[in-house]
């Protein structure tokens, strides 16, 4: 019944939906943010710890949400360890183009850690659901919100 | 009136397959795409909205092949026509809801237009700072934004009835929520998330026994069951078309007649006024005087076909069928392991809310969307109600007067395959 559905549910996701990477909230952390889903209800919270030096030294995220969007903050959590604040507004780029416009479309980030843009593609079929571009997506604009000091964020006041 | 308009009906079952044939949308496939087959439609989001028979789009298009011009204010025979349509729908929304006259309807844009009337008009002239309305944990935001803005603005407070873990309202905090600063009860008839219908003729007979007057959100029980507004002694109350098979863009307010005469307007122009001046301006009597501008003349029209429907297949045998959908879809869904249904009220209009162990009801929606499958998920506009209950959202099947126990099956599968797919 389900068969083109893997497309969007690889493997890989249901196994971090499952099983969510650097999940709870930690000890210690120095910036975080909560984003908000208003329309299907998901909730996040983003622990960064950020360096003197601008490096993701170690996030964490909790909250509650469907398969993609957790499987996609826990991903985001193992990708952005040791990545600089530049290189995670650039890889947030790169994934919020993955999720949104046709390989033609999407922009020029730069050069990225290719190990990350591999990771990431697993994510790509959420193109096809626009439905659900919000939930692959939250994460990220919750670790953009909290790496700018920002406390908040929300699906529907935010351009995504 | 119904049985001369379909001699058939008398007294025979519903014949669901019969009605099914009055809506087209009923045949199309979903999901069609190169080299694959596309799935039937099976609809089970009547509760956000209703899809439409044959005779309102009929209604519609004839409206504006025919007989279309502006109401109200022509003399040709175009304008006469139209206001004449247009307006026999006050006539059909009265008898529908049993009202005693066609001046106790207005027409809105829809449902959350209404509250905002309500609470705009009779609650800006007749609340002030320390009385408080009545509302419950189980309202669409329909039924609470208007109050907060209201509270924001003038200082009224609002008291909030609870719920039961089986979805009932707790009627004893309500009596005892009762007290004289009260001065409005706004209760929905029927939940939206869990199927419940409250005993709204007790709830007005609790307020009316202590001078309060009582709303009631009638957006999910009108189409579910017979509405009569004196038998269960409503001051107000409200519903919305496009739920009840008729078009969007038109809404209903019933208002008591010497509560409405006694109401200021809220939006001001055109067709709600008698005279006007620079220096003073004369308002139309109830209803017109709360209907500014160009009313909705399609949608309208459009509404009134929706009523002649549902009154000809009659809501008695529309609650009948649905009532019977519940039981069985109740029986076969609670069969599923790890399925949780929220709402178990003894009295429930056909709306099943659930969850599932281990799956995000916004993954439920997206899998059973695959099976042909329409089920909302969410919050549901109801965000306190998913607090209650402890959950950030659930899936919603709503059944209409056209499902069938077919498409129940089919909806148990397909949560079975869900299953499945992520066990
Ligand atoms: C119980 C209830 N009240 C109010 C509304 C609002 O209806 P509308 O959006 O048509 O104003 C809805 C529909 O979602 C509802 O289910």
């Amino acid at each position: 019944m389900f068969d083109d559905l893997r497309d969007l549910y690889q493997e890989v996701i249901l196994d971090h939906g499952k099983n969510p990477r650097n999940f709870g909230k930690p000890a210690a952390f120095n910036r975080t943010a909560r984003g908000d889903n208003p329309m299907c209800g998901d909730k996040i919270a983003i622990y960064l710890t950020v360096g003197d030096d601008g490096t993701i030294q170690d996030l964490h995220f909790d909250g509650r949400g469907c398969a993609i969007s957790q499987a996609s903050a826990s991903l985001m959590t193992e990708i952005l360890r040791g990545k600089s604040m530049k290189e995670a507004e650039a890889l947030f780029g790169y994934f919020h183009d993955m999720c949104t416009k046709d390989e033609d479309d999407q922009g020029d980030h730069g050069t990225l850690d290719e190990d990350a843009t591999d990771k990431l593609a697993v994510m790509s079929g959420v193109r096809e659901f626009p439905m659900r571009v919000k939930c692959a997506t939250l994460a990220w604009h919750t670790m953009n919100a909290a790496l700018h000091g920002e406390a908040t964020t929300s699906t529907e006041n935010a351009s995504f | 009136m119904a049985d001369l308009l379909n001699p058939t009906l008398g007294n025979a079952p519903y014949d669901v397959m019969r009605v099914r044939q009055d809506f087209p949308i009923l045949t199309r496939l979903v999901h069609e795409k190169k080299g694959r087959a596309g799935k039937p439609l099976i609809y089970l989001d009547n509760g956000a909205s209703a899809q439409k028979p044959r005779a309102v789009i009929d209604a519609m298009s004839h409206l504006l092949e025919n007989d279309y011009a502006n109401v109200h204010r022509g003399v040709h025979f175009l304008s006469q026509r139209s206001t004449d349509l247009y307006e026999a729908t006050r006539d059909k929304v009265a008898a529908f809801l049993n009202a005693p006259s066609r001046e106790n309807i207005v027409f809105t844009r829809n449902a959350t237009e209404a509250f905002n009337l309500l609470a705009n008009s009779w609650g800006g002239r007749f609340l002030s700072a320390g009385d408080a309305v009545v509302i419950s944990w189980m309202e669409h935001h329909a039924n609470i934004v208007p109050w907060q803005l209201l509270r924001d603005r003038i200082g009224i407070n609002i008291k909030v009835v609870p719920v039961l873990d089986d979805g009932s309202l707790d009627m004893d905090a309500y009596e005892a929520m009762l007290t004289p600063e009260v001065k409005l009860v706004s209760i929905t008839h029927a939940s939206n998330v869990l199927g419940t219908v409250n005993p709204a003729a007790r709830i007005a007979r609790l307020a009316h026994a202590k001078g309060i007057l009582v709303a009631f959100d009638g957006s999910q029980a009108a189409v579910h069951q017979p509405v009569d507004v004196q038998a269960i002694d409503a001051d107000f109350y409200i519903f919305t078309g496009h739920k009840l098979y008729g078009p969007t863009g038109i809404g209903v307010f019933y208002g008591r007649k010497e509560l409405l005469d006694k109401m200021p307007p809220w939006q001001g122009g055109g067709d709600m006024i008698s005279t006007v001046s620079f220096e003073n301006t004369t308002y139309r009597e109830a209803p017109y005087r709360f209907e500014a501008g160009t009313p909705a003349i399609v949608e309208g029209v459009g509404l009134g076909a929706a009523i002649d429907y549902v009154s000809t297949l009659g809501m008695s045998a529309i609650q009948a069928h649905e009532q019977r959908l519940l039981a069985y879809a109740t029986h076969r869904l609670s069969e599923v392991e790890g399925l949780r249904i929220i709402g178990t009220a003894p009295d429930k209009a056909a709306i099943i809310s659930f969850t599932m162990d281990g799956i995000h009801p916004h993954d439920i929606g997206t899998l059973l969307d695959r099976g042909g499958v329409a089920v909302r998920v969410g919050r549901h506009c109801a965000e306190p109600l998913m607090d209650r209950f402890g959950v950030g959202a659930t899936a919603r099947a709503s059944f209409g007067l056209y499902n069938t126990e077919a498409e129940v099956d089919a909806l148990v599968d397909a949560v079975q395959a869900c299953k499945a797919f992520f066990g």
